[in-house]
């Protein structure tokens, strides 16, 4: 699974580079995000820019790693793609989730 | 994340019967590596006809259907294979969906209403939205069980 994460300005930038999030990769997912988020950060934002495509499987692994950084840590979303966001929109998670229109810009360079 | 084989399993343009020239039709295994491929197909054969956000739509809703479909109507059946025929009419695109899976509980579509968010962080809904977006983005929906085989069907609307 293509994912990176940086700390910047005490936030850990999670940048998800897989074009989907979706029933075949949602475990994995988790898994990933709880390995990546070991590493202290009052906020995790997860840049989901390059994410064209996310189902119900992939909402609720979101979900999940939003659950288990709790009640410690927080779960920001940035850069949600047109059909990312209409699934936000239409399951009214967008009220659950602080979304940014961009993720903070880092150095790295982001994973294609 | 497409296993070897997968296409293998995917037999495109196998002749369905009553299916206009311009329609989809293919028969895979039910497995999420093969449903991301016809997927992928069966995108590629109507996205010149529709919009960025139809498109979308399109892939979202044959998602969910066909992972439930692997998930719950072959949780314990083991293998089996999805049959999805798509046809264009002027109002959009009429879908098939057919599998020799379990039945829907009951025989009946899940009622899909939308899970509550208004709850503590520890309570929210991790599942439970595929079959609100179901029935949220498609019309005409229906749904029976013909001897062994389950029958989906369902319109997805187009502006064009």
């Amino acid at each position: 699974m293509n994912i990176i994460a940086e700390a910047l300005d005490g936030a850990l930038v999670v940048r998800l580079g897989e074009e989907r999030l979706d029933a075949a990769i949602a475990i994995q997912f988790k898994d990933r995000m709880r390995e990546i988020t070991t590493q202290p950060a009052e906020r995790v934002v997860l840049d989901l820019s390059r994410v064209a495509f996310v189902d119900s499987s992939g909402l609720g692994a979101i979900v999940s790693v939003m659950k288990f950084l709790a009640p410690a840590r927080k779960l920001e979303l940035a850069g949600l793609t047109p059909t990312v966001d209409k699934v936000f929109r239409l399951t009214r998670m967008d009220s659950v989730f602080t979304i940014h229109p961009q993720a903070p810009a880092g150095q790295i360079p982001h994973a294609v | 994340m497409l296993c070897d084989g997968a296409s293998d399993r995917l037999r495109l343009g196998a002749a369905a019967p009553d299916l206009p020239p311009d329609g989809f039709h293919a028969v895979f295994a039910a497995d999420p590596s093969a449903v991301r491929v016809a997927l992928r197909a069966a995108l590629a054969r109507f996205v010149r006809q529709m919009s960025a956000d139809e498109a979308g739509t399109m892939e979202l809703v044959l998602a969910e259907v066909l992972n439930n479909i692997v998930e719950h109507a072959f949780a314990e059946a083991g293998p089996g294979q999805i049959e999805l025929t798509i046809s264009r009419d002027t109002l959009g695109l009429l879908c098939r969906v057919e599998d020799d899976g379990a039945p829907m509980p009951n025989g009946m579509l899940p009622a899909g209403r939308l899970p509550s968010n208004a709850v503590p962080v520890d309570d929210l809904p991790e599942g439970g939205f595929g079959w609100f977006l179901i029935r949220d983005l498609t019309r005409e929906l229906s749904y029976v069980r013909d001897g062994s085989r389950n029958l989906l069907m369902f319109r997805l609307p187009l502006a064009g």
